[in-house]
């Protein structure tokens, strides 16, 4: 089963995996991803059982976990036309680890495919499926933009962030030192080994630093989490947002790490 | 060499406040990998290339028992000889039995991971040899009683204040009042110094970047020529080779060599590479008089057909350590293994066991970043993740993350006890974050806000909200 | 059983269980007669004067030094030139190649040391058995013509290459080697490609580390 684009007359129905980041730290950015779904002419639902993809499980080796989990996903969301998450480690998880994990379970494995097929990551679904070019709005800033590994590599989301930030006016982007650079997240890395987390999570602070602008953005709220907790712990006054926030028009909602 | 590797962490700390290791380690980036990166743009064919050494690889090692066979009988046919060591014990003893009925003295090295592999060095110097390493990086670690810090960069760790220091320990009859501050005076030193070595040598010791059956050639790639003044000048050469290094053809070979350098060091190819057929032939008036291969498996026969079997497609290049953002802040040593970085990770518990090298699967983020540079495209992070799952699998359920992990997944599995508890649990962090909107200090959370601040929850669900009608 | 053994059945039985060994076996040998190429750059497949250029653009690129004659007769001069200005003694060590034998080196003021290359060779001169344009590498072939302790040894080291063995390639060289070679290759083939270097002080390129400081390539056409 592939994609199919968006055909006029018939909105697609799109499961929304919200991801247990945005769920449970900052609905704000699920919000956002409605909005820009809706505006691209999707129906949006929200399967309410949902809770997380099964990744920090896969990632420390519990596959009997991370299996449990993602046969809940498929359950989940295998009705939809698409399932769209605002995350691209979430939505790799579906995609790229999903029909590995189970390649081996009869009445699943095929499931996995199907589902990891219509499985995309908020920004890449909106050029790529949805065929939005760039999204208009207003913003007077400069931004850094990160592009957090799972997306960049397993989804290969690097252009369709940009592409749709071209629409804002005034907004500037500006590329890091190093753009392809891990931020020193990796889920529970961050906490197993907290000292070399912290330092690299240092160094992609410093390079956000250098390119001077007051704002930075992406797409996982994992890494801006942790990239948001490292510059404040600086002292930094650079703002962290999810891009779907800023490409929402949502600027009233305090950013990551700060308050009102 | 058996290294300890459960002191990683403790290592790594004391790496991240080592300021002289981590000026040294920001010449890996500034080198390596916009080097790379250079080289990849300047050869429009290299992804496609990559794709056909990854498929060289499988061929090859489906068929490595007919390879090596192949190679055998045609190294034998030039004249040379081939040993097959099982064990690190087996290739020590075949190298020292090779120096013995030589009546050899003095042994000199090219860079060969593999005699650090089977500790060969300290095994040679036991029975009365003097082993001198040539590679410069190699000589340095050797004098400083160190290891390789990187595969193909020994001394990466190392600045030019501590090289000069070193040659001034080690090298007390050269004039103390001379100049060393220049790294061209360094080099010179090395070259005057080591010269000698290669000339009084009776053995010399080199490894091999490929194997050809073809022709039974072995292949070294160098960019001081010190593996072929290694090779060439004493009476005996010696090959250390592990059996995955086989190759079918020259075709083959000249594939593999077009990812190599550009992917270790963005060189479009190394400045030497040398293709050996046996020893010295009538009349030739140079080259050494035996010639003799040492065919290491240490295992890895058994790691074919397995699910770590692209782990042998790995040609050494360096670039999946250049490339880690953990290898870029910790270097190589703390690592504790003959193989640093994410290549290193996956090898070292094969060639170990896991027991010894449990915490190495962990020492990454999964970014992903070193299969998007490997030549060989050899899956590094799903590899590092099956090793976490068998370490998972094997520990007590009580150890470690363990139970946080099975918590979670239980919590995450029933979707009412989860909004449940995890609606408790942010409502208290949004009161913790405050007006702050973050939280500097977490009990139960310490390894994170260590170095950063958690940033707060907005306090209510987003599956909440929606249940409740809120929409935008 | 030997240790040989063990290991050739361990890889059998991992890597090759319950296949049908005349079909592996059949396979390999297809696979050894066939030389298949990969892919090969385009940048090489130029003609000869396109295959020149890059050799000679690559190596510069190298810190080699590159000179183009239009005889073979005009070599010695050429290197008592560049030995002349380099402040290099006028001696060169050199093999039995045919070639270079011919030429006349006493008419250039050269004084000969034949043979393979000692500690106190300060240059020496090799016939290149052929070059390949798409990485800027000599091939040379080792043998009493062109002794392979000269291609490191010396501080100085030239390279003579005819115009026409420049190849596109390094499969158009093996192709070569092995029209030339019909028994299998000489001992040594060392592919040049600039005077020796190292990185491992602070990953600085730095040149001489342990072989020829200075490779200057004389191509006759």
């Amino acid at each position: 089963m592939t994609d199919q684009p968006a055909t006029s007359g018939s909105r697609p129905r799109i499961g929304l995996f919200v991801t247990c980041l945005a769920d449970l730290f900052r609905p704000s950015v699920a919000f956002a991803a409605v909005k820009l779904l809706e505006d691209a002419g999707c129906d949006i639902e929200v399967p309410p059982g949902q809770t997380c993809c099964g990744q920090p499980a896969y990632n420390s080796g519990d596959d009997a976990s991370a299996k449990r989990l993602a046969r809940a996903v498929i359950d989940a969301f295998e009705g939809f036309d698409h399932v769209v998450a605002p995350s691209g480690s979430c939505a790799g998880m579906i995609r790229v680890h999903y029909p590995k994990l189970l390649g081996g379970d009869a009445a699943y494995a095929r499931r996995a495919e199907q589902l990891a097929a219509k499985t995309h990551e908020l920004t890449s679904f909106l050029t790529d499926v949805m065929g939005v070019g760039a999204i208009a709005g207003r913003l007077e800033r400069a931004a850094a933009y990160h592009d957090s590994c799972a997306g960049l590599r397993e989804l290969g989301v690097r252009a369709q962030p940009r592409q749709l930030l071209g629409g804002i006016e005034g907004l500037e982007l500006r590329e890091l030192a190093e753009p392809d650079a891990c931020c020193g997240f990796g889920g529970t890395f961050s906490v197993k080994y907290p000292d070399i987390s912290g330092a690299i999570a240092d160094e992609k602070a410093e390079q956000i630093t250098q390119t001077g602008a007051p704002l930075v953005l992406g797409g996982d709220l994992g890494c801006l989490m942790n990239i948001a907790g490292r510059l404040k712990r600086r002292g930094s006054r650079v703002e962290v947002r999810h891009v779907a926030e800023v490409l929402a028009g949502d600027l009233d909602t305090p950013p990551i790490g700060e308050g009102d | 060499m058996h290294a300890d590797t459960r002191h990683f962490r403790q290592a790594a700390g004391k790496a991240l406040i080592d300021g002289q290791l981590q000026k040294a380690l920001g010449n890996v980036k500034r080198g390596f990998i916009a080097k790379r990166a250079k080289a990849r743009d300047a050869l429009p064919e290299f992804d496609r290339l990559r794709d056909e050494a990854r498929d060289i690889k499988i061929h090859t090692l489906a068929h490595l028992d007919l390879y090596l066979s192949r190679f055998e009988d045609k190294v034998k046919a030039a004249g040379g000889q081939v040993h097959w060591a099982e064990t690190e014990a087996e290739a020590r003893e075949a190298v020292l039995e090779i120096c013995r009925a030589a009546g050899a003295k003095t042994v000199t090295k090219g860079k060969s991971m593999i005699t650090e592999e089977i500790g060969l060095n300290a095994f040679l110097e036991q029975s009365e040899l003097k082993v001198v390493e040539t590679d410069l990086g190699e000589y340095l670690v050797q004098i400083r009683g160190e290891t390789p810090s990187h595969i193909i960069a020994p001394a990466v760790h190392l600045n030019k204040e501590q090289i000069e220091h070193d040659f001034r320990e080690r090298h007390k009859d050269l004039p103390p009042e001379r100049q060393l501050s220049d790294p061209v005076q360094l080099v010179a030193e090395a070259r005057q110094v080591l010269r000698q070595a290669f000339i009084s040598a009776d053995v010399g010791i080199t490894g091999a970047n490929f194997l050809i059956a073809e022709t039974g050639q072995t292949v070294i790639v160098t960019n001081e020529g010190n593996g072929d003044l290694t090779q060439t000048l004493p009476k005996v050469h010696i090959v250390m080779a592990s059996i995955e290094k086989a190759v079918p053809t020259l075709e083959d070979a000249s594939t593999l060599i077009r990812v190599l350098a550009r992917s270790a060091t963005g060189q479009e190819i190394s400045t030497y590479t040398t293709f050996s057929a046996g020893p010295r032939r009538e009349g030739d008036p140079d080259g050494p008089q035996e010639f003799h291969v040492v065919l290491l498996d240490n295992g890895r026969s058994s790691v074919l057909g397995g699910p770590f079997q692209d782990m042998l497609r790995c040609i050494r290049c360096g670039a999946c350590l250049n490339h880690c953002p953990i290898y870029q802040h910790v270097g190589g040593h703390a690592y504790g293994s003959v193989y640093p970085g994410p290549m290193g990770s996956v090898l070292t518990p094969l060639l170990q066991g896991v027991q010894e090298a449990a915490h190495l699967p962990y020492a990454c983020t999964l970014c992903g970043r070193c299969e998007a540079v490997c030549p060989e495209r050899i899956a590094l992070p799903d590899m590092l993740r099956r090793w976490r799952a068998r370490d998972f699998a094997a520990k007590p359920p009580l150890a470690g993350a363990k139970p946080a992990l099975k918590l979670w997944a239980a919590l995450a599995a029933c979707p009412r006890a989860y909004q449940l508890v995890t609606g408790a649990a942010i409502r208290l962090l949004a009161l913790l974050g405050g007006r702050k909107g973050r939280i500097g200090r977490l009990p139960l959370m310490g390894a994170w806000t260590k170095h950063r601040d958690l940033p707060a929850p907005q306090g209510q669900s987003f599956l909440a909200q929606w249940k409740a009608g809120r929409r935008k | 059983m030997s240790g040989r053994e063990n290991i050739l059945a361990r890889i059998r039985a991992h890597a090759a269980a319950g296949e049908d060994e005349p079909a592996r076996a059949a396979r390999v040998e297809a696979h050894l007669g066939a030389h298949a190429r990969g892919t090969v750059p385009a940048r090489g497949q130029q003609d000869k004067a396109g295959r020149i250029a890059l050799l000679r653009q690559i190596l510069e690129g190298q810190s080699a030094s590159v000179r183009e004659l239009d005889a073979l007769g005009a070599v010695p001069a050429e290197i008592a030139d560049y030995l002349r200005r380099h402040n290099l003694a006028p001696r060169l060590g050199m093999g039995d190649d045919a070639a270079l034998a011919g030429l006349d080196w006493g008419g250039a003021n050269l004084e000969l040391r034949h043979g393979r290359a000692n500690a106190e060779l300060e240059s020496a001169c090799s016939m290149a058995f052929a070059a390949v344009a798409e990485s800027g590498t000599l091939v040379l072939t080792s043998g009493p013509d062109n002794p392979t302790s000269l291609n490191f040894m010396p501080d100085n080291h030239i390279i003579v290459l005819r115009a026409d063995q420049v190849m596109g390639s390094y499969e158009d060289g093996w192709d070569a080697l092995r029209a030339a070679f019909a028994d299998g290759p000489p001992r040594t083939v060392n592919y040049v490609s600039g005077p020796s270097r190292t990185g491992d002080i602070e990953q600085t390129i730095l040149l001489g580390a342990h072989g020829p400081r200075r490779l200057h390539v004389i191509i006759v056409k």
